[in-house]
């Protein structure tokens, strides 16, 4: 036999449980009604506008034989969004890797999904170096398709660096991702957990003697 | 933050007086003497210090389910490198030289314990060696971290970076043992385990194929002769490096 008093204490929880239900969905429909609207207010795509004026820019191309990096100038028409500008700069490095006559082959086709920037705070008394970090989420299949050694592995890592570096000067720092996340290394060698700075690919050698001849 | 005790504080100590000095009983140094007295005999000769003991940590890359570079069909990265340090101790020994291995077998050894091995070993030198299929000759590899002052205690994951300098030293020692082989070699700086851990002079050694140049005819990596050319070359170094005294 339930008492007068449970039959109360019931229909007040229910009516309780009813109210919250009606003031969770009204929240629920506002957040999304809010969501929409800057929706409609953000840019639909980064994808850029037909017709984006040519640049030449340097793309720094490494030599597998001699694990030297050479700069080679291409004019391409250059996205005015930085961050495009960084993927469209990386895939025409790749495109170079990819040609039958490279000197450091990877036959990829989609090499980078995305670069994002970040701000790189400057240390006390300007020490630390300021600008950008640039992170480089590379594709699945380009790690897949890179040669794995030591030598293979940082060209790939310091080219993109340096072709950074050169075009869009306010990277200081790079760091690499693989399908969105960290991961050890690019192809069992080169370490992807740490953060480069982009002015270590400055200090490559330039070509040495041809292949063969020794030092 | 783990930190390690750098082996060098140690050495220091057995190259000074300061070891001796500290081993002797209160009272029986060295006493002011009055001229009138008669000479002192001369003291007994020592016992003869032994040299410090030269080790040298040699690292087969990869092993177990790390299998490495695919170097062609059937032959893994992995293999050749333990076959590598394998050629590598057995000539070092017969030098004279006390060779520590971190890995012996095909198996999964951590890049944590590959550097508690080596730096437990106060080693010398330290060769980690790897091989690849793209690129020709051997290319050296000395840590990218920036050179620190040596301190007592390290800090594990940069411990390389008080060994730079000396690592350097190091790879221009085995670049000029191989040119003497014709072997093309290459020298660069790179980022990888466990190289920035080792608190030992180290070089990464990646032995390439041979391409057909100038003064070179193609040999694949399999080749033992090529091998045994580099590994006798990697030796030459590693005596030179220990008669020259540059070890901590």
């Amino acid at each position: 036999m339930i008492s007068r008093a449970h039959k109360y204490l019931f229909a007040l929880l229910l009516a309780v449980c009813v109210v919250m239900a009606v003031f969770l969905i009204r929240l629920r429909n506002r957040a999304q009604d809010r969501l929409q609207a800057q929706g409609t207010s953000a840019p639909q795509s980064i994808a850029e506008p037909a017709g984006s004026p040519p640049k030449t820019v340097t793309l720094f191309v490494p030599n597998d034989l001699d694990d030297s990096i050479i700069t080679v100038q291409r004019t391409i028409p250059m996205p005015a969004d930085e961050n495009a500008q960084a993927r469209v700069l990386l895939e025409a490095l790749i495109a170079v890797f990819r040609s039958p006559d490279s000197t450091h082959p990877i036959q990829v086709e989609k090499g980078v999904d995305d670069v994002y920037f970040v701000a790189v705070p400057e240390g006390k008394g300007g020490s630390g170096p300021g600008g950008q970090m640039a992170v480089v989420d590379l594709n699945g299949a380009l790690a897949a398709a890179q040669p794995s050694g030591i030598e293979p592995e940082t060209l790939t890592l310091l080219s993109m660096m340096a072709t950074l570096h050169a075009n869009l000067p306010d990277v200081t720092e790079v760091h690499f991702l693989v399908d969105g996340q960290q991961r050890e290394t690019l192809a069992g060698h080169a370490d992807l957990t740490r953060t480069y700075l982009a002015a270590e690919a400055d200090q490559r050698p330039s070509p040495a003697a041809p292949a063969g001849a020794g030092r | 933050m783990r930190w390690i005790e750098a082996p060098a504080v140690l050495g220091l100590l057995v190259g000074t007086g300061l070891a001796q000095t500290a081993q002797q009983p209160p009272g029986k140094g060295p006493l002011p003497q009055a001229p009138a007295l008669p000479p002192i005999a001369a003291p007994a000769p020592m016992a003869p210090v032994e040299p410090p003991r030269f080790v040298v940590v040699l690292d087969a890359a990869h092993g177990g389910s790390d299998t490495g570079a695919k170097i062609g069909p059937g032959i893994l990265e992995k293999d050749i490198t333990l076959e590598l340090a394998g050629r590598l101790r057995s000539v070092l020994k017969a030098r004279g030289v006390d060779v520590v291995m971190t890995r012996q077998t095909d198996t999964d050894v951590s890049a944590l314990d590959q550097a508690e091995t080596a730096n437990h070993a106060q080693a010398g030198a330290c060769l980690v060696v790897h091989a690849t299929a793209t690129g020709s000759g051997v290319h050296l590899y000395t840590s990218s971290l920036g050179p620190t002052p040596r301190t007592a205690f390290l800090p594990w994951a940069t411990a390389q970076s008080a060994y730079v300098t000396q690592s350097l030293k190091l790879e221009s020692e085995i670049d000029s043992a191989l040119v003497h082989t014709s072997i093309p070699v290459t020298m660069g700086r790179a980022s990888v385990e466990p190289m920035d851990k080792l608190a030992c002079p180290e070089v990464a050694v990646e032995m390439a194929p041979l391409v057909a140049g100038h003064v070179t005819t193609a040999r694949p990596l399999t080749d033992v002769s090529y091998q045994k050319q580099v590994v006798d070359a990697l030796a030459a170094a590693l005596e030179q490096w220990r008669s020259d005294g540059r070890n901590p």
